[in-house]
């Protein structure tokens, strides 16, 4: 078992507090480009989906790295960047399914979220808890019930 | 500097000339940024006296030092010009995400100069700066020019634009941003229309930095809880939006009817927060930073009405609701969402619209005068179909566009424009509530609720609660919630954030973002010297304290119905009152010793 950052899209408001947090706490300044996560709205409809790396089991990026740089850390369950060992060939960031492996042009570094060691400053800050960090059997769970209830009452009304 | 990237973008649209400027450090600590400092920069390089829509007007896009930071609630920017409607500096603020995205390109304000010759927009990436031929754009609506311009720079881009209603220069034209926020009082979306500019398209990549990280932290962790704590920031808000004050105004008998000719609505209710909320409400949104979510991702489902878009605030659903005496909310919804598509201001737009309904209603006007629409009170296939003419600037649409108080004069009855220097007021009526008349009638802007919010203390209770009906201290009050607001309006603070903190917070916030040292005094004057400069501006573009009053309907016609039957406003009892708190002399002219305290002199 280990830790997971639950996104509920239904309840992001769009504010990207979650972006600037993550910027301030790995760049010690405001700059959500350099954000691990990153929030997409659709205007017309007011729906947004924060997007980060889900820390995948059988991770394309891990696969991918030649020095070995990207790696799972046995202890935590999470895919983590040796910064030391990158060398830059952004092989990550092409093999990401979900484009959350990023390059930085000004930092010279690729932009991954790294759980903020454990503590993610994306779930802390977000307002209306879309940003979740759960355990993953029991935040699976969770999900499952909330869409029970909705099919529950859809029913309800048939 | 920090808070501030300390940059100023100057762009003549009629010779494309491109320039780029220092922000000077000892201007940014006094004038803060966004209202406050784009208002100095008017003073200093616009005559007053300018037509608001030639090329001698300036149109200045300013953020404030908050913009871009996680301090909560703060990702506001100001359209700062002379605004055709009122003839008086304009301010106009917005939420979304462009003006933190102006920052991260690089840039505090953007002064926009001259006329280009024939339609443009400005596609600003970071040091890069096109001026682009939009005659494809021309005549679009907000979200298709959105989405638009998306697609052909970037999908990350942010978007600020004008509709159709700005093409036309409506006096009563919004700038949109982010397709569903607008910089709406004024008529500023004309400005930008009289400039032949159909958009200002940005995208950044850079930071904005931190004096003092460790206290900057403390300071937004503090003044978050302190919002998410209160009941109204924290809560009532997210629940209900803004909307949720039709039921509250409406039962202390504020909330103004058929055209402010009485105080209370029976089935108000209709559209309420709290029924938009059980109904048409999709989900909160937040502009950006936001911790408090009022915005409204809504949905019309009704054939008749369909649509989606963001709103209503509660001025909106008001001003197409109570005021129109209608209480049918999804076709309140579908003028909101016309607005929004053409880029009108709501509260004007609903405002004109009953003032045309009472013509109607009197008699005034006729069904030759609207050329077949039936525009009587309650009809509220008329009141959205009058919307849709006005912004595209159509039928009895073009005079509607002009505003309600250059509407009831064509036909000789201005008294029935509920204005305050020629813009409609807010949904808070002046005899129920005393303060907030005394707001309307000094307000640097005309009718407007949201640069002294009285209606806080004297109906919500907050911070504390004072009498409504009374005028005792109310010249104190309003003075001080207007200093209070240029100020917070000058850092790019939302107002909803003083359901929550105040100027010790402000101070916190911004001494350890900038570096300069406020204290909560020194916040509210450096507010004092905003609003002190501003009056200036209007002095010399030739209004006088004649100005500062408010429709004889609200000084002479007691409210009929409701729990504020029989009041009228006290106006001419505080405004001396007001004078002399200002430091004013009795014809409103701010004296040496105010200008030389405030260091304006």
């Amino acid at each position: 078992m280990s830790m997971m950052l639950m996104i509920h899209p239904d309840k992001c408001t769009g504010c990207r507090n979650c972006e600037l947090a993550c910027s301030m706490e790995h760049e010690g300044n405001f700059r959500p480009k350099a954000s691990r996560i990153h929030v997409y709205t659709w205007e017309r409809e007011g729906f947004s989906v924060p997007m980060m790396c889900q820390q995948c089991k059988d991770a394309a990026c891990v696969t991918v790295c030649m020095p070995r740089a990207m790696h799972r850390n046995p202890a935590n369950g999470q895919v983590e960047l040796d910064a030391d060992k990158c060398i830059g060939c952004k092989m990550c960031v092409q093999a990401c399914p979900f484009g959350c492996a990023s390059w930085d042009f000004q930092g010279l570094q690729i932009l991954k979220c790294d759980t903020c060691d454990g503590s993610p400053s994306c779930a802390a800050i977000c307002p209306t808890h879309a940003l979740e960090w759960v355990e993953d059997t029991i935040s699976a769970q969770a999900r499952k019930r909330s869409f029970a209830a909705k099919l529950k009452n859809a029913f309800a009304e048939v | 500097m920090h808070g501030w990237i300390g940059r100023i973008l100057r762009i003549d649209l009629g010779t494309g000339k491109v320039s780029t400027e220092a922000l000077k450090p000892e201007l940014a600590r006094d004038y803060i940024g966004a209202r406050g400092l784009g208002t100095k920069y008017m003073y200093d390089e616009v005559d007053p006296m300018v037509d608001p829509l030639s090329p001698a007007n300036k149109l200045i896009f300013a953020s404030g030092p908050m913009t871009g930071t996680f301090a909560p609630s703060a990702g506001r920017y100001d359209v700062v010009t002379k605004g055709p409607l009122t003839g008086t500096i304009a301010a106009s603020n917005s939420g979304g995400a462009w003006g933190p995205e102006l920052k991260y390109a690089g840039y505090d304000m953007l002064i926009l100069e001259g006329r280009a010759e024939k339609p443009v927009y400005l596609w600003i990436q970071d040091e890069k700066v096109e001026i682009r031929d939009a005659a494809h754009l021309w005549g679009k609506d907000v979200p298709e020019t959105t989405e638009a311009l998306n697609a052909e720079t970037a999908a990350d881009a942010k978007i600020a634009c004008i509709g159709p209603a700005g093409e036309n220069l409506s006096f009563i034209a919004a700038i949109m941003n982010d397709m569903q926020r607008a910089a709406g009082r004024t008529g500023v979306g004309a400005v930008m229309g009289s400039k032949n500019l159909k958009a200002v398209v940005v995208r950044g990549t850079g930071a904005v930095t931190v004096a003092d990280k460790d206290a900057f932290l403390a300071a937004v962790a503090k003044a978050s809880t302190m919002i998410k704590e209160h009941p109204v920031g924290g809560t009532g808000l997210r629940l209900y939006g803004t909307n949720v004050l039709v039921n509250i105004l409406n039962s202390v008998g504020g909330l103004p009817t058929a055209n402010f000719q009485d105080g209370h609505y029976p089935t108000a209710d209709k559209v309420g927060g709290e029924t938009l909320a059980a109904n048409q409400l999709q989900r909160p949104k937040g502009c950006f930073s936001c911790i408090i979510s009022c915005g409204r991702a809504t949905k019309v489902t009704n054939p008749k009405y369909k649509g989606e878009g963001e709103g209503p605030e509660y001025e909106t659903a008001w001003g197409f609701g109570p005021d129109c005496l209608i209480d049918d909310l999804d076709a309140v919804l579908k003028a909101n969402y016309y607005c929004n598509e053409y880029g009108i201001d709501t509260i004007s737009m609903g405002g004109t619209v009953a003032c045309a309904m009472e013509l109607f209603h009197r008699g005034v006007i006729t069904l030759e005068d609207t050329e077949g629409l039936e525009l009587d009170f309650g009809n509220a296939e008329a009141m959205v179909e009058a919307v849709r003419l006005t912004g595209l600037g159509q039928g009895f649409g073009r005079k509607l566009a002009l505003g309600s108080y250059r509407l009831a004069s064509l036909y000789g009855h201005p008294e029935l424009s509920m204005t305050v220097k020629k813009q409609e007021m807010p949904a808070y009526d002046p005899r129920a509530v005393q303060g907030i008349g005394l707001n309307y009638a000094t307000n640097n802007r005309g009718g407007c609720h949201v640069r002294g919010y009285s209606i806080s203390p004297e109906v919500l209770g907050v911070p504390f609660k004072v009498d409504k009906d009374t005028i005792d201290g109310k010249a104190e009050l309003v003075a001080l919630f207007q200093n209070l607001t240029a100020a917070l309006d000058s850092t790019g603070s939302c107002l909803f954030t003083t359901f929550g903190i105040g100027a010790p917070e402000f101070a916190e916030l911004m001494t350890s973002l900038t570096g300069f040292a406020y204290t909560g005094e020194s916040f509210v004057e450096a507010g004092e010297r905003v609003w002190n400069l501003e009056r200036l501006w209007n002095l010399k573009s030739g209004l006088t304290a004649a100005d500062d009053t408010l429709p004889p309907r609200l000084l002479k016609e007691p409210i009929v119905t409701g729990a504020s039957k029989g009041a009228v406003s006290r106006l001419p009892e505080m405004l001396p009152l007001y004078y002399g708190v200002r430091g004013w002399d009795a014809d409103g002219v701010p004296t040496k010793e105010k200008l030389s305290a405030l260091a304006l002199a």
